[in-house]
């Protein structure tokens, strides 16, 4: 089944709660996925560096080590915020490809949930609830952000099963359906220098993005190719640095509505993730048309 | 007339009380407040009362209904009266999936725009849709009327039994074995009625008519291998 939220902020003035929103509207998704969940928030701050947002089993000894020695190892200032079993990593751009290596080196079993100048991910398993409450997803603000709750079919559950994925700088892709190609698509990617670490195949659905938008397509071309390579069920929900995009395979049987009005956009599972925003009542509320693209940016 | 809030009332309490009315139906009227797209709200009703739900509801409102008449003021999720025996569903807002899907017998009434498989497998109701209907609609129908003021998409009627199709827009494309049939009086007077009954004033001349070709439910030896 999996649930999927989306919110996009056109009023400023309701950044401060954007979390606030999240949270509530991905609990509210708790019966559609009850395994695991996960949130990208991109953050509305102008910071002039990039972040790694990575996961650990065992936070305090890795974070403690990538805090006492990464710094030191690429020369260069790195600032590391501890957030449960998630630590954002701030750096120079020019730093993270060596970061990374050495992040593998120090500590193999750190996983990198992404990289980007706004985007961070928070995802673990157990009930949507208790993983917003232990990252206090609640109190972050930014100017939009994607969340999903899984209801697992085709790999394990575990975090690195959890969604979103992020297979490119910014990007993030969360996921409800199933692919059918997942394994040969891999296959390709991963003939073309795709990195793809698990054997899930909505990574394989955000790799395919990413890996279209690097060859130079944007977003909205991106999403348009996939109806024609990816075989399955999906309701996509892709992240950007700038804003988010929607498509649904040509039959369209996971359901999506969306909601606009003109302090946001706003995309649920279903309507009852929508109702506590903000004036929902004089919102347009729809139903994204199957294999039609729609893409919002700041 | 009674009044239940979901906001301090569980949807089993709610469903609990709006079922027991099938053996005394003491209490004829009832409004439904903050359904907040909340799943399942009055289904399996069987008793001749009126239920009006205040704003949007989720999956499978009235289901398996039976003699009631429920009215939404707003939008429903996907399965809106799913299996309805008879009675009467009116959506003021627009219908997600499958709005009718297996409807045995009934009216539903969908004021705005139903999504894709509207009326799959219908078996006996009538659909009335004021706006435009989605993909895969009525496919495998078996028998009912489904009425479409607006515009039908892709793939209607595909592998259509005996369910008749009336649509007043246009047909993005007919589905497997589904044809355009002549329009006799016969049909005329059903559309008359059921136009008249949801409260559309569409005029039945201006419908065409869809139906089975029949040649993919009947045993045709040049079929076989």
């Amino acid at each position: 089944m999996c649930g999927i939220v989306g919110l996009f902020l056109k009023d400023q003035g309701l950044q401060a709660n954007l979390g606030y929103f999240l949270t509530s509207m991905l609990i509210t998704m708790t019966e559609r996925g009850p395994d695991s969940a996960g949130i990208a928030i991109y953050d509305s701050n102008k910071s002039t560096g990039v972040k790694i947002t990575i996961q650990s089993e065992h936070p305090d000894n890795d974070f403690e080590i990538i805090r006492s020695r990464l710094a030191v190892i690429i020369d260069t200032a790195v600032t590391v915020v501890v957030n449960d079993t998630h630590a954002v990593l701030g750096m120079d751009m020019d730093k993270v490809n060596l970061a990374r290596q050495v992040i593998g080196e120090l500590c193999p079993n750190v996983r990198v949930m992404s990289v980007g100048e706004k985007i961070e991910i928070y995802k673990e398993v157990g009930l949507p609830k208790n993983v917003a409450d232990r990252f206090s997803i609640s109190t972050m603000s930014g100017t939009h952000g994607i969340g999903h709750t899984r209801m697992a079919t085709e790999s394990a559950v575990t975090t690195m099963g959890a969604h979103p994925f992020s297979t490119g700088i910014d990007q993030c892709l969360v996921h409800n359906g199933s692919l059918s190609n997942h394994n040969s698509l891999r296959r390709k990617l991963r003939r073309a220098g795709v990195v793809i670490e698990t054997e899930n195949d909505t990574e394989v659905g955000a790799a395919y993005i990413s890996y279209k938008m690097q060859q130079g397509s944007t977003l909205q071309e991106a999403l348009q190719s996939s109806l024609i390579d990816l075989d399955g069920f999906f309701t996509f929900l892709v992240g950007t640095k700038d804003g988010f995009g929607v498509v649904r395979d040509p039959i369209a049987c996971k359901p999506a509505i969306m909601a606009e009005t003109d302090q946001y956009v706003a995309f649920g599972s279903e309507y009852r993730a929508l109702v506590d925003l903000p004036n929902i009542e004089k919102a347009t509320v729809w139903e994204p048309e199957p294999a039609t693209v729609y893409v919002w940016k700041h | 007339m009674q009044i239940i809030d979901l906001e301090n009332k569980s949807l089993r309490e709610l469903n609990a009380k709006l079922q027991a009315q099938s053996s005394s139906a003491s209490q004829k009227v009832w409004e439904v407040l903050n359904p907040k797209g909340g799943h399942a709200i009055a289904t399996g009703l069987n008793a001749p009362i009126d239920v009006t739900i205040k704003g949007s509801t989720g999956y499978y409102l009235a289901g398996m209904n039976q003699l009631a008449t429920v009215r939404v003021e707003g939008s429903v999720g996907p399965g809106v009266a799913e299996n309805m025996m008879s009675g009467c569903v009116i959506v003021e807002g627009d219908a997600s999936q499958y709005a009718g899907a297996t409807g045995n017998g009934g009216l539903l009434v969908v004021k705005g725009n139903a999504s894709s498989r509207c009326g799959i497998s219908m078996k006996g109701i009538d659909i009335v849709v004021f706006g435009n209907i989605g993909h895969m609609s009525a496919f495998m129908g078996q028998s009912g009327n489904l009425v479409v003021c607006g515009s039908a998409g892709d793939a209607l009627g595909d592998s259509l039994y005996e369910a008749k199709l009336f649509v007043r827009g246009s047909v993005k494309s007919l589905g497997a074995d589904c044809v355009k049939k002549e329009m006799r009086p016969e049909h005329l007077i059903i559309l008359e009625e059921l136009l008249k009954k949801s409260g559309s004033n569409a005029k039945p001349k201006e419908f065409r008519r869809y139906g089975s070709a029949r040649k993919l439910y009947n045993f045709n030896i040049d079929n076989a291998y």
